[in-house]
């Protein structure tokens, strides 16, 4: 394969890979919200669970975008520093998102800042969003695809919090946080918390927490504690499916974090929906690609 | 908990009846108006392109595409609702400026909307979001689009829709907020909750 024709691949499979990821949730929300239906005991929660799962046949009979708002596309790049296309990823994926845009298709999401004109190809100004991680000495690329709508954009928030306000400054804003306005971000949600000494860097790990599989725990055992606790207590306020009230609130609690300074607790915070479009790939030196997210799936 | 299909025209005491938790459907009229639309109409005192007295509004920004060989005329794709609190800041206003009936939305509203529907007999209501196929298989047809100029999310999307829903009802006529009761619910199992947890997170040294 010349260059050229590794160019097009790689643009091939992330055009198709973030279609896919629009229409169909990866196999941990899937089986999460599966464990989650069987929980609902009232009428109202189980007329909106059976809503969403008669909802995601319809994306996969139909192949259509499981929610209409397929959001602003971001990428999290962790990149081989011998990955041959290592220079060309960024241009790529700008090509990627077009075509995924027509192909989807993907509603329209990218607002140019000051003009107020909608691109109409989900290409803007930094947009899509990549993140970038460097993995030396490895040929491959892994490549986190995440669709952040609107809806579960609006109940992030990021804060410095004095030191002396402790951990415990940290519950509340997550609680106060979530009960005002997580209700409306088509829980159950998973919540994604960054903890650190300044705010960019505490909201960039809360939107890293969302990325990984349910089920993951924070490497510090407190840490990891503290998800579970979080996460019991979230439960234990009852928002439901759609904030209609239910037996549970979220589908996980990812707490993700970098050294403070000694004078600051700083926290992020971000929701991901219970349509949750996060999905991983790995490819290859010779453009060979597994779909880590969706076990098997064929783009 | 009753169920019923209501009709565009929506008249007054097709919707007195309602109380919050009810489910309904819809049949006829249902015209995309979000942020923009309420912007243009309330900010900038922009005349609207279509007659919404009587009729449902969706907060909904929908993928449509094309047909092909039919400039101008669409076929709907994915259209789900969208968080319905944006639009609070001028939907009282909205309310009283156009006359419509119905708002289907996606979670709850606040003070200005209930006030709005009390006095003009409107009310809110919640499609499931993210149920954006469920939604989008009850349009009979996209009947025409007026400024498209917004882009695809923000424009008015004029559909004929037949049985849509479920459509839970979140505000009444008579002034019930199904939202604020249940956040009310949620905040006052919050403190206990917090206070509960808060003795295992005493990690400073």
């Amino acid at each position: 394969m010349d260059r050229e024709e590794q160019r097009q691949r790689f643009i091939d499979i992330m055009a198709k890979f973030t279609v896919y990821t629009g229409r169909y949730l990866p196999d941990d929300v899937l089986s999460r919200l599966e464990e989650l239906r069987e929980t609902e005991n009232s009428d109202l929660a189980k007329i909106i669970y059976d809503a969403m799962f008669e909802n995601l046949k319809m994306a996969e009979e139909l192949n259509r975008p499981c929610c209409q708002d397929t959001g602003v596309i971001q990428y999290f790049v962790q990149v081989g520093t011998k990955f041959p296309l290592i220079g060309e990823i960024e241009e790529c994926l700008r090509e990627a998102v077009q075509k995924a845009t027509v192909i989807g298709p993907l509603r329209h999401n990218a607002v140019e800042v000051f003009d107020e004109k909608n691109t109409g190809n989900n290409v803007g100004t930094r947009i899509p969003w990549i993140d970038w991680e460097i993995i030396p000495d490895s040929d491959e690329v892994i490549i986190y695809v995440y669709m952040a709508g609107g809806g579960c954009s609006l109940p992030g928030a990021a804060k410095v919090l004095m030191p002396l306000e402790g951990y415990e400054g940290v519950v509340k804003f997550v609680f106060d946080q979530i009960t005002s306005y997580g209700i409306n971000a088509c829980p159950p949600l998973l919540v994604g918390i960054g903890i650190a000494g300044s705010v960019e860097v505490a909201a960039k790990l809360s939107k890293k927490a969302l990325l990984r599989p349910l089920g993951s725990h924070n490497n510090n055992p407190r840490g990891a504690e503290l998800e579970k606790r979080i996460e019991k207590g979230l439960n234990d306020v009852k928002i439901g499916p759609g904030g209609l009230t239910g037996e549970n609130s979220v589908m996980g609690v990812h707490i993700e974090q970098a050294a403070r300074h000694p004078a600051t607790i700083a926290v992020g915070l971000s929701t991901g929906c219970w349509a949750h479009r996060r999905s991983v790939i790995k490819i290859s030196a010779d453009m060979e690609y597994e779909t880590i997210s969706h076990k098997g799936a064929i783009l | 908990m009753s169920l019923k299909v209501i009709n565009t025209p929506i008249k007054d005491e097709d919707l007195e009846s309602l109380v919050i938790g009810d489910i309904i459907y819809l049949n006829g009229y249902l015209v995309t108006s979000r942020d923009d639309v309420h912007q243009r109409l309330i900010k900038q005192h922009k005349a609207l392109p279509v007659d919404l007295a009587g009729k449902a509004i969706f907060h909904a920004g929908p993928i449509m595409q094309e047909i092909e060989g039919q400039p101008g005329r669409y076929r709907v794709i994915s259209i789900g609702p969208t968080t319905s609190m944006r639009m609070e800041k001028y939907e009282k206003e909205f309310i009283a400026q156009t006359g419509v009936k119905i708002i289907v939305g996606k979670g709850g509203m606040g003070l200005n909307t209930v006030a709005g529907c009390q006095e003009h007999k409107a009310i809110h209501t919640v499609f499931p979001g993210g149920c954006a196929l469920l939604a989008a298989n009850c349009v009979e047809e996209v009947e025409r689009v007026e400024w498209l100029d917004l882009g695809m999310p923000e424009a008015m999307w004029v559909m004929r829709v037949k049985q849509f829903g479920p459509l839970i009802v979140s505000i009444d006529t008579k002034g019930n907020n199904l939202f604020e009761n249940n956040k009310r619910e949620f905040n006052s199992r919050k403190e206990a909750i917090v206070e509960a947890i808060c003795p295992y997170v005493d990690f400073l040294e």
